[in-house]
């Protein structure tokens, strides 16, 4: 009898070995696709080098490849899209996690779920239908009325652009920071609430001048957590940038994304050069995301002991 | 009497402004999916018909037509990420509940976390030189292996939390009858954990299900059927991308009635895994 139960122990040993292998695919994956990312760029980083980074011509025709006007779609894209999306979500966070009675909270945080669900292709869809000519018709003309003494608001409206694709973005990263927000909000103490309310604070005042600050960390993983979001979104943004590679102050002018470059090109991509540019965009990509999210990562699991997947 | 009146007067107004604020912040974030919900079902709803799901879509210029192939490609490449990302997924997350001890769990689920945050255009480009490259052609497979990668880390952080959360009394009951530990976990732990480990590879089908970034250079497009698993195939989020920026007006047409045929699709799976395995509260946290 003891003798089977060992022999059915040792069963232990090769579990745990099997499970081991699997969890190891983990990291195997990750270093994998660096690697791939980087052994598939090498052409064009020995030919180019760091002038990659800061020369704009991108010319297939000539094999010319700098990748600034990219970078900086990418960068202005996601700027735009924190800085609306930010207020809203840190807003409708603290509503559905400290403020809303529960009920309500319980349905509204399932819709913006949901939110999160909808495919980033439907909203590259609407957005072409719906907030291009919005945006042409009124919101540009608007701005251009009011602040167009700005280089930011001047120049023609296209409809198209920075600002749009700005935008887009931000209504697609708000469920992000609501629902990672949620849980950092909700992994706060009860007792540093209820210590606040019992010394004859308002909910608001034991909201932002207690909860709040206990969870500042968290609060800056989850924005970190949504810019990692907005800086690799692909679909959206290639159907409302406008796709072309210029670097121009205007927010109203068609720019490129590094995300939309290589949904665009990849497939028309002929030479082995062009090609590997075009790697070595997704390799900034990979690198630059791998950052953002690392560091938001670690700040999440600050606050909530346990880094959430959202 | 009255200063003190007063300051409570400004801060109970300042609390009651500052809640609309947030309310307003929540209702603009709701009302963005209504509108996308609605609009879709306007846009959508009067371009939908039989044809859609029956035919094959027509040559350039020519009206009418359908997107069969594409649903079929889409169900095909959902199968081949289910194949290899949830059971790939299932073991490395058993690996981080079960056997791990606390630092290399927590290095693990870094990892996963990381490797979730990566763009999935990078998807794209990964499985592109991993399978295309070598294959010299686009084929479903590579569509596929590129949706499996996506598929990992959800079903990795879906089991280890829903491992997790089966009490320790449960494993204490089963180990003090004698059972060896792979046995506990095979018979107590994992059936317990079943439905909750069952909703999020559910929701993480619904995620990558919409997935078009990664499809681009991976499974390309065919206008025809795509017989096995080596040719190019057609796929939903992909074909609403290409018919959406086209001057055709049937095509945006078509491509409306596709969109809403992918967004019902997904909502009913997120729906549908939520209310057929309502998460026990208590877990979460």
């Amino acid at each position: 009898m003891s003798g089977l139960l060992a022999r059915l122990r040792k069963g232990d040993e090769v579990a745990h070995l099997i499970a081991l292998l699997f969890g190891l695919t983990l990291v195997l994956l990750t270093v994998l696709i660096a690697f791939q990312l980087f052994s598939n760029s090498a052409l064009a980083r020995h030919r180019f080098g760091w002038n990659f980074f800061v020369t704009s011509t991108w010319d297939p025709v000539a094999d010319q490849y700098g990748a600034a006007p990219f970078i900086y779609g990418t960068l202005v894209t996601s700027l735009i899209a924190l800085i609306v999306a930010v207020p809203l979500g840190v807003g409708a966070a603290l509503f559905l996690a400290e403020l809303a009675p529960p009920r309500i909270s319980d349905v509204l945080t399932m819709l913006t779920e949901l939110l999160a669900a909808v495919p980033s292709v439907v909203y590259g869809l609407i957005g072409v239908a719906v907030l291009v000519p919005a945006m042409r018709q009124y919101v540009q003309p608007a701005l251009q009325r009011t602040l167009g003494w700005l280089p930011l608001f001047a120049g023609p409206a296209y409809g198209i652009g920075y600002l749009t694709a700005g935008l887009v973005l931000a209504i697609m990263i708000v469920p992000f920071i609501v629902s990672v927000l949620r849980e950092v909000l909700l992994a706060v103490p009860r007792d540093q609430r209820e210590a606040a309310l019992a010394l004859g604070a308002t909910r608001w005042e034991s909201t932002s001048r207690v909860v709040l600050p206990y969870a500042r960390l968290g609060v800056f993983g989850a924005v970190f957590l949504a810019l990692g979001r907005a800086l690799g979104e692909t679909m959206a943004v290639t159907m409302v940038i406008g796709n072309r590679p210029q670097i121009a102050a205007s927010l109203f002018a068609p720019g490129y994304s590094m995300a939309a470059v290589v949904a665009n090109e990849f497939t028309e991509a002929v030479g082995d050069l062009y090609l590997q540019a075009l790697v070595e965009i997704g390799l900034v990509l990979f690198l630059l995301t791998m950052i953002i999210n690392a560091l938001a990562r670690i700040l999440i699991v600050v606050t909530t002991r346990q880094g959430t997947i959202a | 009497m009255t200063a003190t009146a007063t300051t409570s007067l400004v801060r109970r107004s300042v609390n009651v402004v500052m809640l609309g604020l947030t309310a307003v912040c929540a209702a603009v974030t709701v009302a963005a999916l209504l509108f996308i919900l609605a609009y879709l079902l306007y846009q959508g709803g009067s371009s939908l018909n039989i044809a859609f799901f029956t035919k094959l879509p027509t040559p350039v210029g020519e009206a009418g037509g359908g997107m069969a192939n594409a649903l079929v490609g889409s169900a095909k490449l959902l199968a081949l990420a289910a194949a290899i990302g949830i059971p790939l997924g299932f073991m490395a997350g058993l690996y981080i509940a079960e056997f791990a001890s606390p630092m290399p769990a927590f290095a693990l689920r870094y990892a996963t976390d990381l490797l979730n945050g990566v763009p999935s255009i990078v998807i794209g480009i990964f499985a592109y030189t991993l399978v295309v490259l070598p294959m010299k052609h686009f084929s479903t497979l590579a569509g596929g292996v590129a949706l499996a990668i996506m598929m990992i880390p959800v079903t990795v952080r879906g089991t280890e939390e829903f491992l997790r959360a089966v009490p320790a009394s449960l494993r204490e009951g089963s180990l003090a009858l004698g059972a060896p530990k792979w046995m506990t976990i095979a018979r107590v732990v994992v059936p317990a954990a079943s439905r909750g480990i069952l909703t999020t590879v559910l929701l993480g089908l619904a995620r990558v299900a919409g997935e078009t970034a990664p499809l681009l250079f991976t499974a390309l497009n065919n206008r025809f059927w795509s017989r096995g698993w080596v040719e190019p195939t057609a796929s939903l989020p992909v074909m609403i991308f290409t018919y959406a920026i086209a001057p055709y007006e049937d095509w945006v047409r078509q491509a409306w009635a596709a969109a809403l045929v992918l967004l019902a699709l997904v909502l009913a799976a997120n729906i549908g895994a939520r209310v057929l395995f309502r998460r026990p509260a208590a877990t979460t946290s």
